[in-house]
């Protein structure tokens, strides 16, 4: 009986402390997903209540080349900007990690970009990009190239800065290696001098399973994020030149409240969500084989 | 005979040591320039006359240096920098605050209160995390605008749906809480209890001035969040004057149209500039809390 009216009273005590969430989880989270669940099915052209259509948005979606395109243009960009991100963002990282001197000064040269507003950083792209007056094309034509692209304006380099552009933000990503590769324990790279292994070997063997956690983590953020990028083409390239650059969140954002197609935005946004659950769920199952967690 | 062998060992190792510590520094150097030079183009695009802002090749020192520009950001009437920068200070103030204090509390009952289903609760706080803005915003929008016709009073177009939602607890930063709140000892609170100490006092007196450095890595992230947020700001706000900065910037440099690149950076500069002054402020903080961040999750 006692343990029974202590449980309780946590039970209560739990639920009095996690109510805020509770709320704004049922509120803003269940709430709003359900909607959209329903919302998916429906047409509702926002100024009119909403319309069962069942699957119609889902199979007007198969036939929609906008939406095609839009999917093709993220993924595109998710399969240049991810790998290379993280190789880079690693490569920096290994970098960073030796015993130099100038490393704090070099640490927040690397960190600082990735903390500042996606809005601002696309402004400096802009100009960076511009193709007559840009610093890039002026590097460039100093270098000898004498048609530099025309980056943001050209059908064909307008995702590739995009994607040039998505390594200037890693910073973040950077931070996390480093401190994966802190906890790599001295030991193991004594053990691999004794066995007589290089520096290439020690990375291969010791350094990248020992940090297989932390990679992991960050292609899962990786995965989340690249799907969804939208501030940087919305502002610097509106998604042209001939929709070069138009990315599924960006179709979304236009389906919604351009055209006020709010349950094909519905449907969108589902389907999002189960290409993102979809990939991450392709990490995870990859995951056994690749990484490897010590002990404790 | 020892110390000679040691000493022709030693030799070409230490060389091959100099040439990567070398490679190492170049690398490094390429790295950091790399990184600053796009920040350091801005700043000095911004300080320039607009006829030199243009000029080719680039002028790298701004000559003459017009801080003045700065200074017309804020005087042109058809942009409003002042209030921009004042909604996103209020904006910012509210949704750190309600973050922050919301999320300990939430935080508190995950880590210091068992009871029954706290589990399969925390999982769920989990799985929260990986659901992606975009997924949620034309749901939301609807339901703001249910809101207001509900409520008496506007949603949209209002900061409200900016900010009411951080005040119930944002899972990112519970997650982050709770991690440090099991790291308190329970012997603790224990003592707290049998001084007669209420669970709400537990946690204002005791668990929270001792978590002090993890509530600030949370109000930092969640002001850099609110800060840079701009597809929020870009859903729910309708009038120009309720702008946020980051909006704001975008609606600058859109009816700029790209002309006055000058202009342009320093109101980049601006809207970079608190972010700026906050990393200087407090970058062990930046750095550990993102690092363990990611090494928990």
């Amino acid at each position: 009986m006692v343990h029974t009216k202590i449980e309780t009273r946590n039970f209560l005590k739990g639920m009095a402390f996690l109510s805020p969430w509770l709320i704004g989880l049922t509120v803003f989270l269940a709430i709003p997903i359900g909607l959209s669940l329903y919302l998916s099915f429906c047409n509702y052209p926002l100024l009119q209540p909403p319309l069962f259509i069942g699957l119609r948005n889902y199979s007007h979606m198969i036939h929609d080349p906008v939406f095609w395109t839009a999917l093709e243009n993220t993924l595109a960009y998710a399969a240049m900007a991810l790998p290379a991100g993280m190789i880079i963002a690693l490569g920096a990282a290994l970098l960073l990690n030796s015993k130099v001197r100038g490393l704090s000064l070099y640490r927040t040269l690397v960190f600082l970009p990735s903390l500042l507003p996606a809005v601002a950083s696309a402004m400096v792209w802009l100009w960076l990009f511009n193709a007559k007056l840009g610093l890039l094309n002026f590097a460039l034509r100093k270098l000898g190239v004498t048609h530099p692209p025309a980056w943001l304006s050209s059908p064909r380099w307008a995702m590739p800065a995009l994607v040039l552009m998505s390594f200037w933000g890693i910073g973040n990503t950077v931070v996390i290696y480093l401190a994966g590769l802190q906890n790599v324990p001295r030991e193991l790279y004594e053990a691999a001098d004794i066995d007589g292994a290089g520096g290439w070997r020690k990375i291969r063997h010791v350094t990248l399973p020992c940090i297989s956690p932390v990679i992991f983590f960050n292609l899962v953020m990786a995965i989340i994020g690249t799907l969804q990028n939208f501030t940087a083409p919305f502002i610097m390239t509106g998604g042209g030149p001939v929709r070069a650059t138009y990315f599924y969140t960006m179709y979304l954002y236009d389906s919604a409240f351009k055209y006020l197609r709010m349950g094909y935005a519905s449907a969108m946004a589902w389907v999002q969500f189960l290409l993102i659950l979809a990939l991450t769920a392709l990490a995870f199952w990859s995951a056994r084989h690749w990484v490897h967690y010590q002990g404790g | 005979m020892r110390p000679s062998t040691f000493k022709v060992k030693a030799r070409p190792r230490r060389r091959a040591l100099y040439w990567k510590k070398t490679l190492t520094h170049l690398a490094l150097l390429t790295i950091g320039a790399v990184a600053i030079i796009p920040f350091l183009w801005t700043l000095s695009t911004s300080l320039k006359t607009n006829r030199a802002a243009v000029a080719y090749p680039p002028q790298w020192i701004p000559h003459p240096c017009r801080w003045k520009n700065y200074l017309d950001l804020f005087n042109t009437h058809e942009y409003h920098f002042l209030l921009w920068t004042r909604n996103s200070l209020f904006l910012a103030a509210l949704v750190v605050t309600g973050a922050t204090l919301s999320s300990a509390i939430v935080a508190y009952g995950f880590a210091k209160i068992r009871f029954r289903g706290r589990g399969i609760l925390f999982a769920v706080l989990l799985a929260t995390m990986m659901i992606p803005f975009p997924v949620l915003m034309v749901s939301l929008f609807i339901i703001f605008r249910w809101l207001g016709d509900h409520t008496g009073m506007a949603w949209l177009g209002t900061f409200k749906p900016l900010w009411v939602p951080a005040w119930f607890g944002v899972a990112f930063n519970i997650f982050l809480l709770r991690q440090f709140f099991l790291t308190i000892p329970d012997e603790l609170s224990e003592a707290a209890r049998i001084d007669g100490c209420s669970e709400f006092g537990i946690f204002t007196r005791v668990i929270l001035p001792l978590s002090k450095p993890a509530l600030s890595v949370v109000a930092l992230f969640s002001f850099l969040g609110v800060w840079n947020d701009f597809i929020g700001p870009l859903v729910y706000l309708q009038r120009a004057d309720q702008f946020t900065l980051a909006l704001g910037l975008q609606s600058f440099q859109s009816q700029l149209g790209g002309t006055s690149w000058n202009m342009l950076m320093a109101a980049s500069v601006l809207v970079m500039l608190p972010v700026l002054v906050l990393f200087f402020l407090a970058q062990r903080t930046f750095i550990e809390g993102i690092a363990t961040t990611g090494i928990k999750g």
